[in-house]
């Protein structure tokens, strides 16, 4: 250690490119060890398959590998809008998530607003870790469970609308059900989750505003809307923003559990159809192309909502 | 916050707080209503008696489910994948948190920005899965610990949190002669124990809880995790619904089917349930850190 550093500040002197490399590596060999193995993940799990997405202009043959196959250019996007399903796909997609920030995004704030109203300590930490715990129960097993209470023979769901004389429904074979099925499972999920980014924001609001507002005859809701709404607004409009760069990046995994080819007028979504067609019907070159179409638009989306809110609030994502 | 007083204020106490307890018997309902069908009898669940509590208490469908060595195969499949994963996990994003950490890294702008970059980009699902074919790591562990080995989010949360931490503390055992790697194991990791709870639990939840990857990189049933199984028992259990069979004689098989998949459910949530409510903190830490970043 000891000789390489003098031997670097005699290098220093000459001021040479080569020996200000050789005292950077010998300043910074180890973190050079270190970072080296996550770099080689950064590039061959994400920068690869950035090169993989060329195969979206080729008609990939898996012997040929990615260089070998033909370029077909534009071919499989103009397949894709041209086919029966561009537009279904892209119409559920953007329903899903524009119901999702509709009935699911106020949710958690409301839930944030009356937890915190709640007095006793106790009480209220009880009501947070029982509302968090759905976060950690996996997709499959939501939908078991939905399937369960859902089900037309034996689900609870269907024996309390049998009972108020109506017809038993089997919601899992109802298009028309999908999305209901799929928001309130998300709300179920995430409610409580979702809300401890308000309860955060909510911890540091100054207990005088509250005096003074009482001082002045403010009741507690007129409190809610004039101090604690304000405080949480900037957090609401980031999340808000993040949402709206999301809207076209709804995950498959929930929807490839709940759907079937009897739904897929309204539960086939472009990622759900990405994997279908692209996995598991192995045509790699056209799903790439879908793929890849999904992913630039969902970047530029997310590019000007952070634009957009660096010009509306100081809030952006970097 | 504020103590008011009146009858409104009253009121509204009671108002709310009842309300919050309706939302703690919603949120727990359905764990309840799973638990109940698995522990009930058969005609019981066929005759649509169970609601919330178990009828005809029994543990028929708890001894097939433990009988089954698949399940038990797959039990410990999925503990085997999320340890190593986990540890794999932890140790690579430790240690790139703790390289971008330091102020004068090579390059550290430029580097940042290429990690930065695959929070918004990425080559999709199906080069992703060419990849793992190519790679020959298909139907082996490291096809589902290794594609997700560094969560970007995790990565920038423990990064913030070491940057927080106080410059002299390491200038001293610079001096002393210890290397990054010495700092970083020595010094950094302990102090960093919150951060790394944390990031640890939200590996482990979703190397337990993930079914997407193992769906796509496993053939082999014998290396299938616990959360395929249940898929599998759920899409079948499923699929008898959708043939609309509520004949007696399938009625039978269907009930059956429906308290093993409840009870598997049941026996898949323990490890979470019994853990849960010991690091949910960690948990909640995780996303306050996330939080000042933005």
């Amino acid at each position: 250690m000891k000789t390489a550093k003098t031997a670097s500040d005699t290098n220093l002197m000459r001021k040479s490119k080569l020996s200000k490399l050789g005292k950077l590596w010998s300043e910074q060999k180890y973190l050079f060890f270190m970072i080296l193995p996550c770099l080689a993940y950064y590039f061959i799990f994400h920068y690869m398959p950035m090169y993989g997405v060329i195969i979206a202009f080729k008609k990939f043959d898996i012997v040929k590998g990615i260089m070998g196959s033909p370029w077909v250019g534009l071919t499989n996007f103009k397949n894709f809008f041209a086919g029966p399903y561009a537009f279904r796909l892209i119409k559920n997609t953007l329903l899903l998530s524009l119901y999702n920030l509709i009935f699911y995004f106020p949710i958690p704030i409301i839930f944030a607003l009356f937890l915190n109203e709640v007095m006793n300590k106790w009480f209220k930490r009880v009501v947070q870790t029982v509302s968090y715990l759905p976060h950690f129960v996996s997709v499959v097993i939501v939908v078991g469970m939905m399937q369960s209470m859902l089900s037309p023979s034996t689900g609870v769901v269907n024996r309390l609308i049998t009972s108020l004389g109506g017809e038993s429904i089997n919601f899992f074979m109802r298009p028309e059900w999908f999305r209901t099925l799929y928001i309130s499972s998300t709300i179920w999920q995430e409610f409580g989750w979702g809300s401890i980014i308000y309860l955060a924001a909510l911890s540091s609001v100054d207990a005088g505003l509250y005096e003074a507002a009482h001082l002045d005859g403010a009741g507690r809701f007129r409190c809610m809307w004039h101090i604690t709404l304000p405080a949480i607004s900037p957090t609401i409009i980031t999340l808000l923003i993040l949402k709206v760069g999301n809207l076209l990046t709804v995950g498959y995994e929930k929807v490839i559990m709940m759907y079937n080819p009897g739904i897929y007028k309204t539960a086939d979504i472009i990622s759900s159809y990405v994997y279908r067609v692209g996995v598991s019907q192995a045509n790699y070159s056209f799903g790439t192309a879908v793929g890849l179409m999904n992913s630039i638009v969902s970047m530029i989306l997310i590019l000007i909502t952070n634009t957009v809110s660096k010009r509306l609030t100081d809030a952006s994502l970097w | 916050m504020v103590r008011q007083k009146g009858k409104g204020e009253t009121v509204f106490r009671i108002v709310n707080g009842f309300v919050m307890l309706l939302v703690v018997a919603v949120t727990l309902y359905p764990l309840l209503y799973v638990l109940a069908i698995s522990l009930s009898s058969a005609e019981f669940v066929q005759a649509r008696m169970v609601t919330i509590f178990p009828k005809g208490l029994n543990f028929d469908a708890y001894k097939e489910v433990i009988s089954d060595t698949y399940f038990w195969s797959s039990y410990k499949n999925t503990i085997v994948y999320t340890v190593t994963g986990t540890v794999l996990s932890v140790f690579l994003t430790t240690m790139l948190a703790y390289c971008l950490s330091r102020p004068n890294l090579f390059a550290r702008k430029q580097i940042s920005f290429l990690i930065l970059f695959t929070m918004f980009f990425s080559g999709g699902l199906v080069p992703s899965f060419l990849l793992v074919k190519e790679l020959h790591i298909y139907n082996t562990i490291w096809a589902i610990i290794l594609p997700t080995a560094i969560s970007t989010y995790n990565m920038i949360v423990t990064r913030t949190y070491m940057q927080g931490l106080p410059e002299e503390l390491f200038e001293s055992v610079k001096l002393d002669g210890a290397n990054d790697f010495q700092i970083f194991t020595k010094i950094v990791l302990p102090l960093s124990k919150p951060v790394v709870a944390t990031i640890s639990l939200f590996y482990a939840v979703g190397l337990w809880n993930g079914y997407f990857n193992p769906m796509i990189y496993l053939k082999d049933a014998d290396k299938y995790p616990l959360q395929i199984i249940l898929k599998n028992l759920i899409l079948s259990q499923n699929a008898s619904d959708l043939s609309g069979g509520a004949s007696e004689a399938l009625g039978q098989t269907m009930m059956t089917s429906e308290m093993i998949t409840s009870a598997s459910i049941v026996i898949a949530m323990i490890p979470i349930l019994c853990v849960y409510p010991f690091v949910q903190k960690h948990f909640v830490k995780g996303v306050m850190l996330g939080a000042v970043k933005g």
